[in-house]
């Protein structure tokens, strides 16, 4: 059964190149089926997943061998849940999209389906250098969803974004390079070899890699004081671009800390994680307190999008089995309610010509589809329990209390902080009596509920029953920490 | 060998094509030419000995870097087509051929007089095709190309001449055994000096860069595509033989430091500031030897392959940017300056596109060669242990991405100026083709290289 993952890699591609054939007229719907054979291919790759920790469904060619460059691709508990979020979102992002009428679309579902390859691909990736290309290729097609078909002031707003993350991921190659020529005699990138070559090095030595690679995913995830491009490309991005990045690139950079980063400097880990953590919870209170005074409701949730992308790379930082195991199901999470927050968002600013919360106002009265979806959503994204935020949010911030006392407790305040804007974001634009730009307001058409409901749906079935997705990362959470608590007790 | 002969024997041939009135048969027989000699060059690959009285050898750095050199000038001829059918002209594929006939003597010269004669041939016929457009900037070009070309000539063949006092000899490995032998006396490292001034020079590396802007942006486009790409192989491909073998420990590791870093800062900040896209990439083109240079510095005799590998993904990229700004020198889409690449997306989509994949190949985006030629550079230079060297390299890399994005962000984000931009059909299939071979040659690194082994 290797042949899915090389599928789930280049399906999406050679999807991409048909759609540029097959013309303006049908690209949507190509691009739509496409992502629906990718989307049942992995849950049929869910389905043959044994539950155990090792690697499946592998895959190792010689790619480039002057350089030891090897299309080495596989799936394990750790990749699979990420690979299933990508492949999920991906169809229904294409769905959001479905009223609008792009310029271009052809280019434009093209770009998407290409970002799905370059992002399954990070996830499958085990061999380094081939994870650094396709973390590069994931680059450029959302760089020109957001230059072409984004808003105001885009060129100068997309363009930090990219030398922000290139400048990022130029550090990361300096280090992935490093590592690699530090593997025994006939070199190699393969993840395991760069694990050994990252633990033989010396403490000074594993400083260096730990901040070059922390730095590349930090910028990405974002994490504080790393995150000044990302409020003003979610704002600016057209909304399928919001999405993308939002709901699924960001977590390449968490996935990085947990499969590229802590496995492979331990030592530098034991002294600067502490500070790594610091840095995520400051995150967290930081923009918190940004998104209460937020007048833009895009704007508000790119900020919360930082707030709680931060306690997961706190949890993650922890290297503890809650934490890691947290961060599985709150990355899923996440991507889902963020999905739908962007998408509801984007409806509202398609009948109201407006995303100021301060004109908004009674949408409830003319719209309770709309209202109730939204409420669902909102209460996931404020970890309500029985809602699959709550299983994240509580794995995460218990395993930082396990880590320290004073960082979970302050940890813990993102949910009273979360409930807060989002509920006033809630009070402003859906309660009260209804004004000239919402007095018109239509409800859900059916293709808007078709997109929305099974983001609902999935938010409420992994709150009830979360134990479907941990399972999924359970054994190789628990090989990982395993292996990394027996090092630190080594050194120590 | 035959190569050389044959290229020679085309290039007289067109000289008399003229006279012997079969100009409209010379495109066909220029590309059969090349396309033979190519072959005929990769077949009799394994011959290693010198020819000439060992005045030239043919091993496999030579054999490469020469069918590297043909197979850029049959693009070459490809793209600029153009530029021959202006006038009458059979004379400029002469002198094309001519300066091709001195790029390969510069790349497999084992004689330091091979390496002169190779030189003035190629300049010579630069120099009058650098002037061929009837203009005041053409003109001040080649003036200007002419002046500085001669001047560092004499400085290469003053260093000769004292190097041939010193040792008694003109062939490289020759020398390199009296070197082994003998103490040298001190006038010997001043020719050794002057020389690498002199190749310093030809490379356009920096503080021996001043003419190259200038030049580059006064000649015609075609000519200056020329430059950019078959020169540059060439006077790389001699640099390396000269002073990676016989004079590697002659030459101080600090003056080439020091030449690198300042390769890889001065024209990449330069760059940020032109506003003619024109201009841009000569600067960028004096930028991507920086690189270069740092890969020779990391490992001067042993990193043939890799300097081989960053100037095939340079070459095929500089020559599809320098053809984008071809077309748009035409009076409908105004010319090369940077605001009339505004909207180019709108204009002609092909012609954005592939502009972007060859800009972005340059600035050293995965998954293009542009990346694995950067690749390279940090690995052997961390190898090296240059880790200072690498993070300037990636600041450069940084400053680079910034100024080739200006002209994408004016392709794809700017409205546009002026209408419609129509390319001819050949035009349309040679980008395309282009833009694959800079995908090939992201996909077949290994089979790249094999070509020098």
């Amino acid at each position: 059964m290797e042949w899915i993952v090389a599928f789930l890699i280049f399906f999406p591609l050679l999807a991409a190149i048909a759609i540029l054939i097959v013309g303006e007229a049908q690209a949507k719907g190509f691009a739509l089926a496409a992502s629906l054979i990718e989307l049942i291919v992995s849950l049929y790759c869910v389905f043959l997943f044994q539950h155990n920790a090792d690697l499946q469904f592998g895959i190792d060619v010689p790619w480039v061998t002057s350089i030891g460059l090897h299309f080495f691709v596989g799936i394990d508990g750790i990749s699979l849940p990420l690979i299933l979020l990508t492949t999920l979102l991906i169809p229904f992002i294409i769905l959001s999209s479905w009223a609008n009428n792009y310029h271009r679309s052809t280019s434009f579902y093209a770009l998407v389906l290409t970002m799905q390859m370059a992002l399954v691909g990070v996830f499958a990736a085990r061999d380094g250098l081939l994870f650094y290309l396709f973390w590069e290729a994931a680059l450029i097609p959302v760089y020109f969803i957001c230059l072409i078909w984004g808003g105001e002031n885009r060129a100068h707003i997309t363009f930090k974004f990219f030398v922000y993350t290139l400048a990022g991921s130029l550090f990361m190659l300096v280090a992935l390079i490093y590592l690699y020529l530090h593997t025994p005699n006939a070199h190699s990138f393969a993840m395991n070899d760069l694990y050994e070559a990252g633990r033989s090095l010396s403490a000074t030595e594993q400083t260096w890699i730990f901040w070059m690679l922390f730095i590349a995913f930090a910028i990405k995830m974002p994490v504080f004081p790393f995150h000044t491009w990302q409020p003003d490309t979610y704002t600016v991005a057209p909304t399928q671009g919001t999405m993308l990045l939002s709901a699924i690139m960001l977590k390449m950079g968490i996935f990085g800390l947990i499969r590229w980063l802590i496995p492979i400097v331990p030592l530098a880990f034991a002294e600067w994680g502490i500070t790594a953590v610091l840095l995520s919870v400051t995150g967290i209170i930081y923009a918190s307190c940004i998104a209460l005074v937020q007048k833009d409701f895009k704007r508000l949730i790119a900020y919360s999008s930082i707030a709680h992308v931060g306690l997961i790379s706190g949890g993650v930082l922890t290297m503890s089995n809650n934490g890691i195991q947290g961060a599985m199901v709150q990355m899923l999470s996440h991507g889902i309610i963020v999905f739908a927050l962007f998408y509801i968002i984007d409806l509202i600013e398609k009948r109201t010509k407006t995303r100021s919360l301060s004109e908004l106002s009674g949408i409830r009265n003319v719209a309770p589809v709309l209202t109730t979806t939204f409420v669902i959503v909102m209460l996931g994204s404020v970890a309500l329990p029985l809602t699959s935020g709550f299983v994240g949010e509580f794995l995460l911030i218990s395993s930082l209390f396990k880590y320290q006392m004073i960082i979970g407790s302050v940890a813990g305040v993102t949910i009273i902080l979360g409930a807060v804007y989002m509920l006033v974001a809630f009070q402003k634009a859906m309660s009260g009596e209804v004004n000239e730009k919402t007095s018109s307001f239509a409800d859900l058409t059916t293709m808007e509920k078709l997109t929305l409901y099974p983001a609902v749906l999935l938010i409420l079935v992994i709150g009830i029953y979360p134990a479907l997705l941990l399972d999924i990362s359970q054994a190789a959470v628990t090989q990982l920490v395993n292996s990394l608590q027996d090092l630190t007790a080594l050194t120590k | 060998m035959n190569a050389l002969i044959i290229i020679a024997g085309l290039g007289v041939l067109s000289l008399v094509a003229e006279i012997a009135n079969f100009k409209k048969l010379l495109p066909s027989l220029v590309y059969a030419g090349l396309l033979v000699a190519v072959l005929i060059l990769l077949m009799e690959s394994d011959v290693t000995e010198g020819r000439y009285n060992n005045m030239v050898v043919f091993d496999s750095m030579a054999v490469g870097f020469t069918a590297l050199l043909i197979v850029i000038t049959l693009l070459w001829f490809w793209m600029a087509g153009s530029y021959f059918q202006s006038r009458v002209h059979t004379d400029r594929t002469a002198l094309i051929l001519f300066a091709l006939v001195g790029g390969i003597m510069m790349t497999s010269f084992n004689n330091m007089s091979m390496l002169f004669l190779g030189i003035e041939t190629l300049s010579i016929s630069l120099y009058v095709l650098a002037g061929s457009r009837k203009e005041l900037s053409s003109t001040e070009a080649a003036f200007k190309y002419l002046l500085m070309g001669s001047f560092a000539t004499g400085v290469l063949l003053f260093g000769i001449t004292l190097i041939y006092g010193a040792t008694g000899e003109l062939q490289i490995d020759r020398i390199a055994t009296v070197m082994a032998e003998s103490e040298m006396p001190s006038f010997f490292y001043v020719g050794v000096l002057m020389m690498l001034a002199g190749m310093l020079f030809k490379i356009s590396a920096v503080p021996f860069h001043f003419w190259a802007p200038d030049v580059y942006s006064g000649a015609p486009t075609s000519v200056t595509a020329f430059m950019a790409t078959v020169i540059k192989i060439a006077a790389i491909s001699a640099f390396v033989r000269l002073f990676g073998t016989t004079f590697v420990n002659a030459i101080g590791h600090g003056v080439i430091l020091v030449i690198t870093v300042l390769t890889l800062i001065v024209p990449n900040i330069t760059a940020v500031y032109q506003s003619n896209v024109k201009r841009m990439l000569a600067y960028s083109s004096i930028g991507q030897v920086g690189f270069i240079l740092l890969l020779f510095l990391s490992n001067p005799s042993g990193s043939t392959h890799e300097i081989f590998y960053y100037l095939s993904a340079y070459a095929v990229a500089s020559l599809t940017t320098f053809n984008v700004v071809l077309m748009m020198e035409t009076p409908a889409s105004g010319g090369s300056a940077l605001e009339n690449f505004n909207g180019l997306y709108k204009r002609n989509p092909l012609l954005a596109n592939v502009m972007s994949v060859a800009l972005l190949s340059l600035a050293g985006i995965p998954p293009l060669p542009g990346f694995f030629a950067k690749y390279f550079v940090f690995i052997k230079a961390l190898e090296a242990g240059q880790i200072g060297l690498v993070m300037v390299a990636v600041l450069a890399s940084i400053v680079g991405v910034y100024y080739y994005f200006r002209v994408i962000i004016a392709m794809y984000f700017k409205e546009p100026g002026a209408g419609m931009v129509e390319i001819p059909l050949q035009s349309k299939i040679y980008l395309a083709v282009s833009g694959l071979l800079l995908f090939a040659l992201a996909l077949f690194p290994d089979w790249v290289i094999s070509i020098v082994d």
